[in-house]
């Protein structure tokens, strides 16, 4: 793309809605979608905490588990096509992470230069003040000996810095995820990062986009009242944005899944709270004069995102270590499986108070009747042919945390009659909040690695 | 009838918090979506699952409502007990509330 020459429309790409994502969506995107940029967005909200132990242990990982094979699957097609790169996918290490693809890009013998964006770890800043966690109002000081990890939400000034100095491919950590769509249009159409309306618009399309399969049908289908074609081969999406900031959100027509009003609705609603002030980093987005339209079959058009200037803090990410969750299984089924359930449950609880294991939270579930809503909902109509015993508890220690479990697994010798599938596992738990940071504190930056 | 035969909703997790969005399949049920579904009868439909608030927010344009639960999600995603530690399913709950028909010609 000439940067001096303003394009009239751009389109852009989603390669990935999480971490873990279909890789092939993102390739068929890259070979048919004619896009001038693909979009991988990975980074969920603990995914960075694991990632910086895993950067602990070594320094040259705590990227993305996946970067590798995505690079793999999709820049020799990228390359070929001009299509342009941009994600967090660098995770606890962007540098690590353009260090990597750098080295996968020379094997291939690709022409591509890389960049990595810094600055989003602010785990020095963040220890050296007396912040509060922004849900509870609680001071960090309290866990100070438990964090691991602090990582600001950037905006897209810094991706936009390395797309305007001819970055192919540009590797960020924690970046707000909708500025990762939003700095290729910035880039593209030049918008100033004071113009709000425009920067508003920017983050619906980035929020329409950003969970990938989400708005073209995936997590969407209910048989019998919400049908969609093919989720084996579901398409993700397209956005081809005017310079207006004008949105079409589509899919590749032999791609599996669909595109409609109402399932761009729901994807403009996910996560969001108060609809009027959705904050970001460069700006606070209004959805609400956002208008939907279905132009065509898989062809939604989206106007009407408005915005206003950002607040002065950037929001963090905490990562602490948080004690243990230890947790067993069960299942019972037949005439009585849910009053043998509830017997189980009875059995392990009072196993745990008479061996002193000791938890600080104890939760007993029995899936099939009461561990998705409680005892809330009238739902149930008859006894289900089976259900599963669930016991969790957190715990300070490991030992501990292993002993729900295997008071679990002693009923199969010990509990109700026809006991049957016991599981049993043990997570460290790491924790996320959040705190908020002057905007000052925050320094992000790009740095292009050697091919 | 159920709140599933006129509308479609989708959850999303914030920390400990939960937002349920809830949109009409035809716009001209939004009036009687909005008389219907006010943020008392979503906190007493979803009883102990949600410990805080409810917050409603309306988008006319979209004839969609967004609740808003607090403190929803056994203090957070991350560190939570729950089997849906996400509160994911928590849409599809608010779908089997029973609700009054609406006007078959759309609001009047």
């Amino acid at each position: 793309m000439n940067p001096l020459v303003k394009p009239r429309l751009v389109r852009l790409g989603a390669g990935a809605g999480y971490s873990g994502d279909r890789i092939e969506p993102a390739v068929e995107l890259a070979t048919h979608g004619e896009l001038d940029f693909l979009i991988f967005e990975c980074l969920a909200e603990r995914t960075i905490a694991i990632a910086q132990q895993g950067r602990r242990k070594d320094l040259q990982q705590g990227y993305d588990p996946l970067l590798e094979a995505r690079m793999r699957a999709v820049l020799p097609i990228a390359a070929s096509k001009g299509v342009r790169i941009v994600s967090n996918m660098g995770a606890a290490n962007p540098l690590a992470a353009a260090q990597k693809t750098a080295q996968i890009v020379r094997e291939l013998g690709l022409p591509l230069k890389i960049a990595a964006v810094t600055g989003d770890d602010v785990l020095d800043a963040v220890l050296k003040g007396a912040w509060l966690f922004e849900e509870t109002g609680e001071g960090i000081i309290k866990y100070r000996d438990r964090i691991v990890s602090a990582n600001a939400y950037l905006g897209a000034t810094p991706i936009v810095g390395a797309l305007d100095a001819g970055a192919d491919i540009v590797l960020t950590g924690r970046v707000a995820d909708p500025s990762l769509f939003t700095a290729p249009l910035i880039h593209a159409f030049g918008w100033r990062m004071d113009d709000w309306p425009a920067l508003g618009q920017a983050t619906v399309i980035g929020h329409l986009l950003e969970c990938a399969g989400q708005v073209t049908g995936g997590y969407f289908a209910d048989p019998g009242f919400k049908h969609v074609p093919d989720l084996a081969r579901l398409g993700f999406p397209i956005g081809e944005v005017a310079a207006d900031g004008t949105v079409t959100v589509t899919k590749l027509a032999h791609a599996g899944g669909r595109v409609s009003a109402a399932t761009c609705k729901e994807q403009l609603l996910y996560e969001i709270q108060d609809p009027a002030r959705y904050l970001q980093p460069d700006v606070v987005a209004d959805f609400t004069g956002v208008e939907i339209i279905e132009d065509a079959p898989d062809r939604v058009r989206v106007v009407g995102g408005r915005g206003s200037a950002p607040t002065q803090t950037f929001k963090v990410s905490v990562g602490y270590l948080d004690g243990f969750i230890g947790e067993g299984q069960i299942s019972y089924g037949g005439p009585g499986a849910t009053a043998r359930a509830g017997l189980a449950l009875d059995i392990v609880r009072k196993r745990l108070e008479l061996t002193g294991v000791r938890t600080d939270e104890l939760r007993l579930d029995i899936i099939g009747v009461d561990s998705l809503y409680g005892n809330t909902l009238g739902l149930t109509v008859g006894e289900p042919p089976e259900v599963r015993a669930r016991v969790a508890g957190r715990t300070a220690s490991i030992a501990d945390a292993w002993r729900i479990g295997d008071e679990v697994e002693t009923l199969y010798t010990n509990g109700p009659a026809g006991g049957g599938a016991a599981t049993k596992s043990v997570r460290e738990v790491l924790a996320v909040q959040s705190v908020l940071l002057p905007r000052e504190i925050v320094q992000p930056t790009f740095t292009f690695v050697e091919i | 009838m159920r709140l599933r035969e006129i509308a479609h909703s989708r959850t999303g997790d914030k920390g400990n918090t939960l937002n349920v969005s809830v949109i009409c399949r035809e716009p001209g049920h939004f009036g009687h979506l909005r008389a219907e579904l006010t943020a008392e009868r979503v906190k007493a439909w979803l009883g102990e699952i949600v410990r805080g608030d409810v917050i409603r927010y309306e988008l006319p344009k979209l004839a969609a409502l967004n609740f808003v639960l607090q403190k929803a999600l056994g203090g957070g995603v991350t560190r939570s007990l729950a089997l849906d530690a996400h509160g994911k399913s928590v849409s599809s709950a608010l779908l089997g509330l029973e609700i009054s028909e609406p006007d078959p010609a759309g609001d009047k």
